[in-house]
């Protein structure tokens, strides 16, 4: 190896050896975050002393090799050795490694034991992942909703026009921003009930080092509790299909008092949304209304298999343009597959209203030149689910 | 070890003589039966399928080069991700190991021939097929597998894209032909060994190859039951994976991993062989520890089968479950470091020089142990639940098979392009591809690290910000590191046009009885075997 070669090789070395260093990068959160609980702290100090112990061992190992690259060149005029075994030498570097082992061990095992302690919660709330969004409900307050990526199709498709790369044409939290976040209280132990409506996902926030694999079918368990009040951000780490990269997961942690604010302020929803349901069956919507509120749902809910311009991806996602369910088929079916789902399109019935499964269908028949003329109103949805 | 020498006038006798019964254009390649043959016929194959696998890769990195989606739709990312980690795995990997297998191993042990010549041509024709069923299905109205390498229920059963049939099928020939190459391994190496060659004589790339056949022997036929619960599940009701039938689709994981473990050290004991003979050779000094490395490398076989769900610690194991797989993990260490340090120890007080298989061996050595440092990190299960399914696993991975495996290729077939095509290879050209793989490999794969500890999931499209200057250098990496492998295509194909005459034993230093026989070696070498003592 040429001289200018070992200069290139140490230069190399120092430019990782600089990226491996902490306090270079302290403040741009390129290392792993230190989070918001106990117990994320303490996965944060375990990380930090493997990599510790890691980086020592590289210098011991990586120094050794180097000398002897340097120094014991045939171009320098080096003579082999002819030792090649050496029962001691070899004793002690299996027993050494051993010992370093068993130290990173011990405070794994207590952290893990830690981890793994889910009794004792103060609030249980049950996560269930589905293609592609997220589903919160609180066990003892009634409170369910989904929680969808929020980020518009017009940033992530690039439509802006604006685009230079560098992501100015995107939002700041662009991909991690939800309709609707979890809300938590802080300084509870809040525990997690994790499940799939159909593929494995995994819900995941970094700050409070929780990753749990939802698996349709199984319930999995984990908890947190968090110190500072905030906002906090992860997203789905299994891949689940088309749009795993767009089901990110947004928790808001709030103390106890604008926490159990908000629960009242659920539930004042949730009583409201069941007059306006009550009132939506008595109304008669125009169709200029159906459909503008039939896009706006369609976009949300529908356009990311179907897609926008209801050409879907078929074989997997069929087209709706001129579909045999939206232009021949009666009007009842088109509900009830909306409501109750096929194969593997999940069932909406229980996250939209009438009206807004009513305004869907008009819009589905109406659109893409699909021109039935056909009109839905809520009560016919609500018709059409009784039968 | 020593050797009686077959002196050269006797090979070249030999090589002289009209009992090759070589056939002639594409009938001397479907037909052969010839070890030598069928090692070169696997190695182009793989290093085919580098390149496609490559090419999907730069496909990838160009859609992540800047956040938005810009050049492919989501559903065909996945399905790049995915065929790029069939392919290279099954595709260019495992076959390169099995051409070096095939090439070396009867010269190394002064056998004729592998033991079973005819099932050696099957296992390799078997291949092109495999892989054409695979590719071919993103030509299909279904397109390419989309549910990840990994291929984990239920996506890729009642929601997978129609492409599982095609999946199955070439993975059920993939895995037989895996499995015929590895039963002729063993039995060539347990009854075809020279007079004298005991196995404790055997040089340590023989052992490496003898141990990771039985790995494959033991785990194919696991990926291939596997599979076809897969099959069954998809399009014949059965519900292994399915709650709603009695079945869990933690099971699906459970199963892959007992396969999948063990399928990780089928891909690097072969590359501890290749840098334990070419360290030795370059250093002009003895491997040290050579009994040591042989039980390290079978304790590393042996625990491969009892660390399999580290793969899965977040799937919700019982702590006991989680511990048990985070110390048996933990302990891989210790062989693996045994291994490093011999090493090490093998060079220190050396008399070194550095041609291009001393390179790539070195630079194996420094990175697949980084990518070991990394492999220790995520063996801890606490922290293990922050790294998991993100680019700091994506960059472990890559660590030990690109620079790890793939590496070792390079500074094998460095080492033994003289004997295989009788002429030096351009060392000015290999340094030029040594360079510049090394630079852009190195800036592909390390700041993965600092994305999958910043929070980047694996396997997503497209990013949040934070993530964009990194996946810039990494993308760019990428390029450089796809491209310049074509500089190895052109030191090869220069290497077999022409070039400086190689000697039987062209590197001073090395030693075996391949270097016993005249470079290029003879189409028959040791019909009579050799004698060793």
């Amino acid at each position: 190896m040429s001289r200018s070669n070992q200069r290139w090789l140490l230069g190399a070395w120092l430019f990782f050896g600089s990226l491996l260093s902490s306090s270079v990068w302290a403040d741009t959160q390129l290392n792993l975050t230190k989070g918001v609980t106990a117990v994320s702290r303490e996965v944060y100090d375990l990380h930090m002393l493997v990599l510790y112990i890691c980086t020592a061992i590289g210098v011991v190992v990586f120094g050794a090799m180097f000398w002897s690259m340097v120094f014991h060149r045939k171009s320098k005029g080096a003579k082999a050795a002819d030792f090649h075994e050496s029962t001691k030498v070899e004793v002690l570097w299996t027993a050494i490694p051993i010992i370093i082992l068993i130290s990173m061990a011990v405070p794994a095992t207590s952290t893990l034991i830690d981890m793994e302690n889910n009794d004792n919660s103060q609030v249980t709330i049950q996560i269930t992942g589905s293609q592609w969004k997220w589903h919160y409900k609180y066990f003892d307050q009634g409170i369910e909703y989904y929680s969808v990526l929020s980020t518009p199709r017009a940033q992530y498709e690039n439509q802006n026009g604006s685009f230079d790369g560098n992501g100015t044409d995107k939002g700041e939290n662009y991909l991690l921003e939800v309709d609707k976040p979890l809300v938590i209280p802080a300084n509870k132990k809040v525990r997690f009930l994790v499940t799939s409506d159909d593929v494995i996902h995994s819900w995941w926030v970094p700050a409070f080092a929780v990753k749990q694999d939802a698996n349709p079918g199984f319930i999995n368990e984990a908890w947190t509790k968090v110190d500072v009040p905030g906002i906090y951000r992860g997203q789905c780490a299994e891949l689940c299909g088309k749009d795993h990269g767009f089901m990110p997961i947004v928790v808001e942690v709030k103390s106890e008092q604008d926490y159990d604010a908000w629960l009242n302020e659920q539930q004042a929803l949730i009583a409201q949304a069941a007059e306006a349901e009550k009132a939506s069956l008595d109304a008669t919507m125009s169709k200029d209304e159906l459909m503008k509120l039939g896009e706006a749902t369609y976009m949300a809910y529908c356009a990311a298999c179907h897609q926008p311009t209801g050409l879907g991806l078929p074989p997997t996602f069929p087209a709706l343009k001129g579909s045999a369910v939206a232009t021949q088929g009666t009007i009842t079916e088109h509900i009830s597959l909306i409501q109750k789902g096929k194969g593997m399109m999940p069932p909406f019935g229980k996250q939209l209203s009438l009206q807004e499964i009513a305004a869907i269908v008009t819009f589905e028949r109406n659109a893409w030149g699909n021109d039935t003329g056909d009109l839905v109103q809520s009560v016919d949805v609500k018709m059409a689910s009784e039968e | 070890m020593t050797t009686d020498t077959i002196n050269d006038s006797l090979t070249d006798e030999h090589h002289g003589d009209s009992h090759d019964h070589k056939m002639t254009g594409i009938k001397r390649w479907l037909y052969t039966t010839n070890h030598k043959d069928i090692g070169t016929l696997y190695l182009w194959f793989s290093f085919i399928m580098l390149l496609i696998g490559g090419a999907l890769a730069m496909v990838i990195r160009a859609e992540l080069f800047q956040p938005g989606l810009q050049i492919v739709e989501p559903d065909f990312f996945n399905q790049l991700t995915t065929t790029h980690g069939l392919i290279m795995v099954f595709g260019a990997i495992m076959p390169a190991f099995t051409g070096f297998a095939n090439w070396m191993i009867p010269m190394m042990i002064g056998a004729p021939d592998m033991a079973l010549p005819r099932m050696n041509n099957w296992s390799f024709w078997i291949l092109p097929f495999a892989f054409a069923i695979l590719i071919s299905s993103f030509f299909m109205e279904s397109g390419a597998p989309n549910f990840g390498w990994t291929f984990y229920a239920p996506l890729s059963t009642t929601y997978s894209n129609g492409s599982t049939a095609f999946f199955v099928f070439a993975v059920h020939i993939m895995g037989i032909s895996s499995i015929m190459g590895a039963i002729n391994i063993v039995v060539t190496i347990m009854n075809l060994r020279a007079p004298g060659m005991s196995y404790m004589k055997m040089p340590l790339f023989v052992w490496t190859f003898f141990i990771t056949a039985y790995l494959l022997i033991a785990v194919m036929p696991v990926l291939a039951g596997l599979v076809t619960m897969l099959l069954t599940d998809t399009y014949f009701g059965t519900s292994f994976f399915d709650a709603a039938g009695g079945g869990d689709p933690v099971m699906f994981q459970h199963i892959f991993w007992f396969f999948g473990h063990p399928e990780v050290y089928i891909m690097i004991l072969p590359a501890f062989g290749i840098v334990s003979t070419i360290i030795p050779a370059f250093a002009r000094k003895k491997l040290f520890g050579y009994s040591s490395m042989v039980y390290a490398t079978a304790s590393i076989a042996l625990l491969s089968f009892i660390v399999w769900a580290h793969h899965m610690f977040t799937t919700g194991m019982p702590l006991f479950g989680e511990l048990f797989f985070m110390y048996c993990t933990m302990l891989i260490a210790v062989p693996t470091g045994v291994k490093v340090f011999n090493w090490v120890a093998t060079m220190w007080r050396g008399s070194m020089t550095f041609e291009m298989p001393m390179m790539f061996s070195i630079a194996f050595v420094i990175l697949f142990t980084i990518g070991g440092f990394s492999g220790l990190m995520l063996a801890m299960t606490p922290i293990d639940f922050q790294y998991h399914d993100t680019y700091f696993v994506v960059a472990h991975f890559h660590y030990v098979l690109v620079t790890g495996s793939l590496f070792s290729i390079f500074a094998g077939a460095y080492y033994w392009l003289p004997k295989w095509t009788g002429h030096m290879y351009s060392e000015s050209l290999a340094k030029w591809h040594f360079w510049c793989s090394i630079i852009s490999v190195n800036l592909l794969f390390f700041p993965m690290h600092f994305l999958g500890l910043a929070g980047m999931p694996r396997r997503i499209p497209d990013y949040a910000l934070q993530f964009a200057d990194f996946n810039k250098w990494v993308s760019i990496g990428g390029f450089a590191f796809g491209l310049s492998q074509l500089i190895f295509l052109a030191v090869v194909i220069k290497c077999i046009k022409g070039g400086d005459k190689a000697s039987a034993k062209p590197w001073d230093g090395a030693e075996g009885l391949e270097w016993t026989v005249a470079s290029p070696a003879p189409y028959h070498t040791f019909s009579t075997p050799p004698k060793v003592d």
